[in-house]
């Protein structure tokens, strides 16, 4: 017998989502009654104690360094409703690549969607680093250095202060804010040519909506600029500007590209998964990519890998790999609250602090794997949904996810956290 | 107007989208142009997948093709009108 309360059975939901038929014999997929369309100029997020809004309220475990993750994972078993980030890296990096390593773990945690951390690292010195910056943020966080301790005995006193930090995190009121305060960040993956027609533009569109009310926008992917760069340098908000962003683009080309390329790039960019969905160069690829910044939106500033914006609200262009993991890794780290992810052939990333919201123009896609998507824009092919309609959907979903509702990618238990590393350590 | 099964961005484009799944050689295509919704009518010589483009003119080894209004690659083989246009026959000039 079935049992049902406040829900509706919807019978033919499971024999037939979205033309893909799916045989689960005796099963029922329950149907939630629509809540009423909240207004779309608010949400409820908690507000951080140096005033940024999250729309998350994780309480993380944060390894400084690879051979910390199995200690952290022991305190996130423990502890439930904590989070460990267990990650690759960590040990004997010198330079600016460690520079980028200690910027996105402290950025990661200082994250607005984080209520406090827990910091695990082999040794204290570069522990205490990555303490005192998150500690910045005035949220609560405390580190432990297992050398001379042992894992068991850091995994006991780390799993004290996690759980009173998950309950005290539990009790933290969420707190009605203006859309405003959103800091929203772009990436695309998977693309292929529909990406370019129609999801790319909808974060274009919803760009040039929401960035006059106030928010923090970000697109990056420096290699995926390329047959695109001029119209990106126009995009601007000064020549200065312009040219910082030009010279960047450029290194890369010469510094990474020209060094340690074999053969052509022909097949690591566009991807293979690109080219199945009929990109066929970087350069159709790269305009696909820009019409994520919209028609009306000047960016202010650039930013290093996974740098917090400082010149105030506005979008801003950040030196990243077009790697999706990576690329949403460093924009977490940067402080960046919800991720839009314009999708082709349907790249299945997320995040572990930041809601990944997915939108795909593709109907193959939508039909083969609708799980993953969160935004279906393929009303644009068929004409028969608008550029700004579709912008309008997106911003309705951005405001259900800030306001709680999880995405595919949160749903399905993906978090891929992916330090970017430059090159060999010591 | 009924869905289109070809999508082009710019009226100088000479390569356009494919929108549709299946679609078989010799169908009568129609096409839409996104920037001015204006609209005409190709027949396709190839079974071209969903996302893949074709040839709105006479390509030749050596053209640009433009999509975009922009360059996206130099032909390295042929393409007549309504034939398909890829990774065969397209390839970019960076890399």
């Amino acid at each position: 017998m079935t049992i049902v309360a406040n829900f509706e059975l919807n019978k033919n939901r499971l024999a037939n989502i979205k033309g893909r038929k799916i045989d689960v014999p005796g099963f029922k997929a329950p149907v939630l009654k629509k809540r009423s369309s909240a207004r779309n100029d608010n949400f409820v997020g908690w507000r951080r104690e140096n005033g940024r809004v999250g729309v998350r309220n994780h309480v993380l475990i944060l390894p400084l360094d690879d051979l910390s993750n199995a200690a952290c994972e022991a305190v996130a078993n423990n502890v439930k409703g904590t989070l460990a980030i267990p990650h690759a890296y960590g040990r004997l990096q010198f330079g600016e690549d460690l520079d980028i390593h200690f910027r996105t773990l402290i950025g990661a945690g200082s994250n607005p969607n984080v209520a406090a951390v827990v910091v695990i690292g082999i040794e204290d010195g570069w522990t205490k680093i990555i303490v005192d910056g998150i500690a910045k943020t005035g949220k609560p966080v405390v580190g432990f250095g297992i050398e001379g301790v042992g894992d068991i005995g850091t995994i006991a006193k780390a799993s004290y202060v996690a759980k009173e930090f998950v309950q005290w995190a539990s009790e933290l009121q969420r707190e009605k804010c203006d859309i405003g305060e959103l800091w929203v960040s772009t990436k695309c993956g998977e693309s292929d040519t529909t990406t370019g027609l129609s999801s790319c533009p909808t974060v274009g569109n919803m760009y040039d909506k929401l960035l006059p009310k106030g928010i923090y926008g970000v697109f990056g992917e420096t290699s995926e600029i390329t047959g695109a760069e001029h119209l990106c340098k126009a995009r601007a908000a000064t020549p200065e500007v312009g040219e910082r962003w030009y010279k960047m683009w450029k290194a890369y080309q010469t510094d990474v590209i020209e060094q340690f390329k074999t053969t052509d790039l022909s097949d690591s960019q566009p991807t293979k998964g690109n080219i199945k969905g009929g990109l066929s160069t970087i350069e159709e690829k790269a305009l696909g990519n820009l019409e994520k910044i919209g028609r009306e939106s000047k960016f202010i500033d650039i930013l290093q890998p996974a740098e917090a914006p400082a010149k105030g609200a506005g979008l801003y262009f950040m030196d990243t790999s077009s790697a999706a993991a990576e690329c949403v890794t460093l924009m977490a780290a940067g402080g960046y609250v919800v991720h839009t992810f314009p999708t082709g052939q349907g790249n299945v990333i997320g995040n572990p602090i930041v809601p990944v919201i997915k939108i795909t123009g593709n109907p193959q896609t939508m039909r083969t794997m609708p799980e993953h998507i969160d935004v279906d824009v393929s009303g644009i092919l068929r004409r028969d949904m608008t550029i700004p309609e579709a912008g309008d959907a997106l911003i309705a979903n951005i405001v259900r996810t800030s306001n709680g509702r999880l995405t595919a990618a949160e749903a399905l238990g993906h978090r891929e956290f992916s330090m970017t590393k430059l090159y060999r350590s010591a | 107007m009924s869905a289109p099964h070809l999508l082009v961005h710019e009226l100088k484009d000479n390569v356009g989208v494919v929108v549709v799944e299946g679609l078989k050689a010799g169908t009568k295509m129609l096409c839409v142009v996104t920037h001015d919704n204006s609209s005409f009518e190709l027949t396709v010589k190839a079974d071209v997948p969903i996302g893949h483009k074709v040839a709105l003119k006479d390509l030749k080894a050596g053209d640009t093709a433009i999509k975009y209004g922009q360059d996206i690659g130099k032909m390295v083989g042929p393409a007549k009108v309504g034939e398909y246009v890829h990774v065969h026959n397209l390839k970019t000039k960076r890399w």
